[in-house]
């Protein structure tokens, strides 16, 4: 009986210093993937290696001495000793390892749930695998219906809809009051982590220009060169007031530095344009007030946060309907998985077969005489459909009761109505081991 | 007759549409919406085919009677929407304009319609022209109230900072805006057209520009109306929640001289004198 393991350590489980140790480097990942097949035991191997998880994924026929074996593999290649990652060790077998795999692929798992990058990271794996043809019949498909998952989550859910960084907030905001951000200018006054990841966001969504008020207009200046923006004067950010769309501001000035009066004269002058004020600083820069000015809209931190925590509880609502999305592909992929149980039996049926046919016409042949290659051909096509019409039954008989619990009584008796070799495990992990068979699988 | 029958597709499918625009707005499915808009193409495609078919019969724009006014009018917003949302693609626009459109038939569908008799001097290219812009006119700024509609609504959650579900749902500000901006500049330029070609046929059939008749008393209060509100918008800079508010004023006062004009106060613009009640 064959197995599907996923064992490794992820955020959850490992702090980030063990992760960072046990993590691949990726110059080197390709030899590490390989390596995993070479173990005894593993038929099918391969590694998902992120920031946030280092996993090995592979199907075996003993599963105790196949993971021991990879503890063992990553402790060497990693030099981390095993006591070292063992307590944070995971491991999901069969079943669970394949809703393992597919909550992963669809960013269940993550530690931002619905971030998309985790799936081109596992398709990246999936592809260094097939390069290096770790993967068979059984990880290939199990692969296909994660990316197949996570697709069905990221359509049919709303779990990558909406933004839960403040940053990201401000973007989508600023999105439903512009809706093109193409040409639109930016005014960054002060700085600040938050400030400027925001401005970088903005800059990425297509923004123009980005102009820099600093009290210090040396650090101004350091700042519009990160941007290739413009530096101001402190003392202009009024006249910027005409020119500006998105304001962006995380001054540590205890007053404001922005006030009703200031906003209220510039409208006239911009024609009524909206304005928009991303006030990320605390005390506040911009007077609350101005929000109730026409056409423009403050937003503070607190407002932003707000809005991350609404963003964040309709994920997690999506999330729900994204377990169920994955339940019902963990139980297909169990259904395909015990329909390969029985294939082992009907391929030696269709040998059998196909042995038997051919000895009796090697000993028919003799007396037949000579014969025309188109008798030939009709004594080939009657033999080929003699035997294929009397296996026919008990085959579909087989691929029925595959999905059935006792389907291993179904096999056993085949095998003795047929007097089928028995089950020999021995030769079929010679036969896998094999570099032919697996490249035939891997393709 | 045959236009009786396209009649009544046009409003099975106006009707189908309806309800797959309002299914759309909840459940956001493409398909949905795709469907519904094919529906909605059809439902416009049978309803023209109806106007025409009695345009031919009667030899004038079929708007004699408030029943046939009403269905007209239903048209004209119909096909003001298909014509915006080639620039706008706008989806959701459709499901509040859709059931309207399908309001504003229910209503005409009710009315008992009534024999109409046609007066020899209705049959003029300029009271066509005048009828079709006039109506087409009123149709675009059906478009800018419902824009209206939807800005406020938008507004309103972005300022407020609570979002409903109608939030994610509805375009950006600035979108809405450009909406109202162009169907302000499109439905007054039919507008005024329609009420050049008004005075134009008046002169013509009736020998005098203007009569003061309350229909085009309160067709001028509109006008005005909507003129200075243009003003405002190109050369003040009016924009956003107040051209939105005053869109919607402005949609109020057309509706008026629409129904209550016509009713009511109406000398020979009523449908009374236009032939369209039966004479009691």
């Amino acid at each position: 009986m064959i197995h599907i393991v996923d064992m490794g350590v992820n955020h959850e489980t490992a702090p980030v210093e063990l992760r960072e140790s046990l993590a691949l480097y990726s110059e080197s990942s390709e030899a590490s993937v390989a390596c995993i097949t070479d173990l005894p035991w593993i038929k099918e191997g391969l590694f998902i290696s992120t920031c946030n998880r280092v996993e090995a994924l592979f199907t075996t026929e003993n599963t105790q001495e196949a993971e021991s074996s990879v503890v063992e593999l990553l402790s060497q290649t990693r030099s981390v000793s095993a006591e070292d990652f063992l307590p944070h060790l995971f491991i999901h077998r069969d079943k669970d390892a394949v809703r393992h795999l597919l909550r992963v692929a669809s960013s269940l798992d993550s530690m931002i749930v619905g971030e998309p990058q985790i799936l081109g990271q596992i398709k990246d794996a999936y592809s260094k695998a097939t390069r290096e043809r770790t993967t068979g019949v059984i990880l290939n498909r199990l692969m296909h219906r994660a990316f197949h998952t996570a697709k069905r989550v990221r359509t049919e859910t709303g779990i990558c809809d909406a933004a839960v960084s403040v940053s990201y907030a401000a973007v989508e905001l600023a999105k439903k009051i512009f809706y093109d951000l193409r040409g639109k200018k930016v005014l960054l006054i002060g700085a600040g982590e938050m400030a400027e990841l925001a401005a970088r966001n903005l800059l990425s969504q297509g923004v123009t220009s980005v102009t820099v008020a600093n009290r210090t207009f040396e650090r101004a200046v350091d700042l519009a060169r990160n941007f290739q923006g413009r530096p101001v004067a402190f003392e202009e950010i009024g006249l910027q007031l005409f020119e500006a769309d998105i304001v962006i501001s995380s001054t540590a000035s205890p007053g404001y530095i922005i006030t009703v009066e200031q906003v209220k004269k510039c409208f006239r002058k911009r024609r009524n344009n909206p304005l928009f004020f991303i006030d990320i600083a605390v005390p506040r820069d911009v007077e609350p007030q101005v929000n109730d000015l026409e056409n423009a809209y403050v937003y503070d931190i607190d407002d932003l946060r707000g809005v991350v925590r609404i963003n964040k509880a309709k994920r997690a609502d999506e999330a729900f309907k994204a377990e169920r999305i994955v339940e019902e592909e963990v139980i297909k992929f169990g259904k395909w998985l015990k329909t390969l149980a029985v294939v082992p039996t009907i391929v030696s049926l269709k040998e059998k077969g196909e042995a038997i046919r051919r000895a009796e016409i090697k000993k028919s042949i003799a007396d037949l005489g000579s014969l025309s290659p188109e008798q030939m051909g009709v004594l080939e096509s009657l033999t080929l459909s003699i035997v294929e019409k009397i296996f026919n039954d008990p085959i579909v008989f087989l691929k029925g009761k595959s999905e059935r619990p006792h389907a291993t009584v179904y096999l056993d008796m085949a095998r003795k109505l047929f007097n089928l070799e028995p089950y020999d495990k021995e030769e079929e992990k010679h036969e896998h081991s094999g570099n032919d068979s697996k490249s035939q699988k891997a393709s | 007759m045959t236009a009786l029958v396209f009649g009544k597709l046009a409003l099975v499918f106006i009707f189908l549409a309806t309800a797959g625009l309002i299914i759309y707005i909840i459940n956001q499915k493409k398909t949905v919406y795709l469907w519904s808009y094919r529906l909605l193409v059809a439902g416009f495609s049978c309803l023209s085919l109806q106007i025409g078919c009695n345009y031919y019969e009667l030899g004038v724009a079929p708007v004699l009677t408030f029943k046939s006014s009403l269905s007209f009018f239903a048209w004209t917003i119909l096909g003001a929407y298909l014509v915006f949302q080639l620039k706008f693609r706008l989806m959701v626009l459709g499901s509040f304009i859709a059931p309207l459109v399908a309001c504003l038939l229910i209503m005409s569908t009710a009315i008992s319609g009534a024999e109409v008799t046609v007066k020899p001097m209705l049959r003029s290219f300029w009271l066509t022209v005048h009828v079709v812009a006039s109506f087409v006119g009123n149709g675009i700024f059906a478009l800018t109230f419902m824009a209206g509609i939807m800005y406020l609504s938008q507004e309103r959650q972005i300022k407020k900072k609570t979002f409903g579900s109608l939030y994610a749902r509805l375009p950006s500000l600035a979108t809405l805006d450009s909406i109202n901006h162009y169907s302000l500049i499109w439905g007054f330029s039919f507008l005024t057209i329609g009420i050049i070609t008004g005075v134009i046929y008046a002169q013509y059939a009736l020998g005098s520009y203007w009569q003061w008749d309350p229909k085009e008393v309160w067709s001028l209060i509109t006008w005005l109306f909507y003129a200075a509100l243009l003003h405002e918008r190109l050369a003040v800079g009016w924009r956003g929640r107040r051209a939105a508010l005053m869109a919607i004023i402005g949609f109020a006062v057309l509706s008026f001289t629409f129904v209550g004009a016509s009713l009511w106060l109406s000398d020979y613009h009523s449908f009374r004198n236009l032939g369209g009640f039966a004479y009691q």
